[in-house]
């Protein structure tokens, strides 16, 4: 193996086997799934025990028509007993349905009384069953007030009961006139994901970097390296090193993070999940969203994440291992690396704001400019932009990279062997011209 | 020569590390790197394994300029030195042998020789932030050696070595030295210069201002002492040839220094107290590499 392979090779393995990494790389799917999840699970669980509406219908036409549930059952009450039903409640009795008239005539005639705020499953429930059979009374009213026939009267009905409500698809027309679904809703969050884990990546990755050109030059392993290695390829290879823990890390995430995603989603999507799901969060809804992804360009997005990850990591990478080499110690590198956190701080916040106007002069310059591009360039794709913007993003991303990683590398080559004195800045780019 | 530098020049930001230095290193010698600290030694040392780049002179190995595979003909402990802490001392062993040049296989069958020879078996999986300080020297001293370099650089390899280590390392150099290694010695243990090595260079304020056998040095920076034992206690013999500088009664003798003075040879010299004098011993005290490197730094 070459000795650059060799570098690569010690810098990865002895990262990915640590106990930290593991423990870290395993766990972030689930907590991420859990804290997608758990909230909507928390929201369909109940304390197992059946909680008892009382109905008084002084009508005496709805309260037929409430079916009891797995968690609510609905007792018809008569109106003498309405006093002894407010007693009971908080106590054997969970809430109180009170229908004082034809909700037909007067839709406000409905009320439900609890000690705690009712569920929104209790309500949207009532207010489903209510509403389907006020819908059906106004239809039966029109077929016998008026002369429609009996025939138009009963497909309506079959229109109203069987078509779904209006939701609003949103389209994209791309520059050749192709038209995509698109979800405003998707693009968001999935700027807002990749942008993040950019942004994360950076810092930690980058941080990592710089520790280990820390550890090396102050253990002094870097003597006993560079008689092997020439400095260039030591840098590089840390980097490159570095970079596929990154990587894999990803990857083990997408992997873990997708099975994870799907399975549960499955599980939420199955049937008797979504009636115990409160009514509004029913299979259509996940359906909607099934299609929002589904809408999702995966591979591009991919793809111009991988490219912008890569880039912004290896830029950012670069500028840490040159002041990490110039200085002795970590408490010396905060004078050098104070700016550059910084810009990525502000990448991150023009990132974060670019969200609501991707195409904004912010969102557009900060995708341009090579320190912030990485980080505030994937809010924008999932928008759709220009290719012209992507590439020359790229391009100018890459061309910053390489300039700066030739500077790097001499003053890496350079800082490496010094100790003492924390440089100055000018005095680093004196070094550049060392032979 | 397995080695020549010629007119090494570097400069740094705001000193001139060496001036025109030129050495040359005999093959299959020990060749002593001297001078005080920041004169310059490590600066040479790191032009030599092609760490940095000369600003002009030429550095040749084995007659031919010096070219980037010469790194693995080198074997360099450096004065600094550290090992990757929290990585196992095998481990760390066969990467620094790979980096080498070696393939698993040769590293792994070298490693176990060396191993063995320095008897460090048990530490194979241990990790090396648990070594104490000689025992990670001994561990670097492998990594040095393990290529079977033609020129070894050691730069001050007994320090952190108890005496009975330091004899080990020195054994080790003599038998490599036997086997027709070149090796560059930098330390300011004078002692084992003069015990190892053959020839030296003292380089000075960024030059070299001493070079040459360590026998020839010692002969040229003698003060033309002599010290002698005579039978009796009294050194009565006045000659412009000498002066006295001191006279020490030991028991049933007395131990009498002079020093020599004007064109009289050895040989006359000795004749004189000779012929007056029982001697009982009689030598000219040459100076050790300790006296020459204060006398030549110091003037």
């Amino acid at each position: 193996m070459s000795v650059l392979g060799l570098v690569i090779q010690r810098e990865y393995i002895t990262r990915v086997r640590k106990r930290s990494f593991i423990i870290l790389t395993l766990l972030m799917p689930l907590l991420m799934v859990a804290l997608a999840f758990v909230p909507l699970w928390l929201s369909t669980l109940n304390d197992g025990s059946v909680k008892r509406v009382a109905v008084i219908d002084h009508t005496g036409i709805y309260a037929p028509l409430l079916e009891s549930t797995e968690q609510y059952t609905f007792e018809v009450v008569g109106e003498q007993e309405e006093q002894e039903a407010e007693q009971q409640l908080g106590g054997e009795l969970f809430a109180i349905l009170q229908i004082t008239g034809d909700l037909n005539k007067e839709p406000r005639s409905a009320s439900l009384t609890s000690e705690k705020q009712p569920p929104q499953d209790l309500q949207s429930l009532i207010t489903r069953i209510l509403n389907e059979k006020v819908t059906s009374q106004r239809l039966d009213e029109l077929s016998s007030s008026s002369n429609v026939d009996g025939e138009t009267i009963a497909q309506v009905r079959t229109i109203v009961e069987e078509k779904g409500p209006v939701s609003l698809r949103t389209l994209r027309m791309g520059g050749d006139g192709s038209v995509s679904e698109s979800s405003t809703e998707m693009a968001t969050i999935i700027g807002m994901v990749f942008t993040l884990l950019i942004y994360m990546f950076i810092l930690l990755y980058g941080n990592m970097v710089m520790q280990a050109v820390l550890e090396e030059k102050k253990s002094r392993v870097v003597e006993v390296m560079v008689s092997s290695v020439k400095p260039v390829n030591l840098l590089i290879g840390k980097i490159v090193g570095i970079g596929l823990v990154g990587v894999t890390q990803l990857l083990v995430w997408a992997i873990l993070g997708g099975v994870l995603f799907s399975g549960v989603s499955l599980f939420l999507a199955s049937p008797e999940q979504v009636t115990a799901l409160s009514a509004d969060v029913g299979s259509s809804y996940v359906e909607e969203i099934m299609s929002a992804v589904m809408g999702v360009n995966w591979l591009e997005i991919g793809v111009y994440f991988l490219i912008f990850f890569i880039g912004g990591y290896v830029l950012y990478a670069a500028i840490f291992a040159m002041f990490a080499s110039a200085v002795d110690s970590e408490e010396d590198t905060t004078q050098f690396m104070t700016p550059v956190t910084l810009i990525i701080l502000f990448a991150f916040f023009a990132g974060f704001y670019s969200v609501s106007n991707p195409d904004g002069p912010l969102a557009f310059w900060c995708s341009l400019f090579p320190f912030t591009a990485p980080i505030v360039m994937m809010v924008r794709i999932p928008f759709g932009i220009p290719l012209w913007e992507k590439l020359l993003s790229i391009v100018l991303l890459y061309g910053t990279f390489i300039l700066t990683a030739i500077l790097a590398a001499k003053i890496y080559r350079v800082g490496i062997l010094m100790y003492g004195k924390k440089p100055t800045f000018k005095e680093m780019m004196k070094w550049v011209k060392y032979k | 020569m397995y080695l020549e530098t010629n007119e090494v020049v570097k400069q740094y930001a705001n000193h001139l590390a060496l001036d025109k230095v030129s050495i040359r290193v005999p093959k299959g010698s020990i060749y002593g790197l001297l001078g005080p600290n920041g004169a310059g030694k490590t600066t040479l040392i790191r032009i030599i394994t092609r760490i940095t780049a000369p600003d002009s002179g030429e550095v040749y190995i084995n007659g031919q300029p010096s070219k980037a595979e010469d790194v693995y003909r080198i074997g360099y402990l450096p004065e600094e030195r550290g090992l990757y802490r929290k990585m196992k001392v095998g481990e760390q062993a066969m990467y620094l042998a790979q980096l080498r040049g070696l393939t698993k296989k040769e590293a792994h069958r070298a490693l176990m020789i060396w191993f063995k020879r320095f008897d460090i078996m048990d530490w194979y999986e241990r990790k090396v932030e648990e070594l104490s300080k000689g025992m990670q020297q001994k561990v670097q001293f492998i990594s040095t050696v393990i290529h079977d370099p033609d020129l070894l650089i050691f730069d001050e390899p007994f320090s952190g070595f108890d005496p009975v280590n330091a004899a080990i390392v020195k054994n080790e150099m003599l038998r490599l030295k036997e086997e027709g290694k070149t090796i560059i010695l930098s330390t300011h243990d004078m002692e084992s210069v003069e015990e190892l090595c053959d020839n030296i260079a003292l380089i000075h304020k960024s030059k070299v201002v001493l070079q040459g056998s360590v026998f020839d040095i010692r002969k040229e920076h003698r003060t033309h002492t002599f010290r002698f034992r005579l039978f009796g206690h009294r050194f009565d013999l006045e000659h412009p040839s000498f002066q006295v500088i001191s006279m020490e009664p030991y028991h049933e003798f007395l131990d009498v220094r002079i020093r020599k003075v004007g064109e009289t040879s050895n040989a006359e010299l000795a004749k004189l107290i000779f012929d007056h004098f029982e001697v009982v011993s009689y030598e000219e005290e040459l100076p050790t590499m300790n006296d020459v490197f204060i006398q030549t730094v110091t003037n």
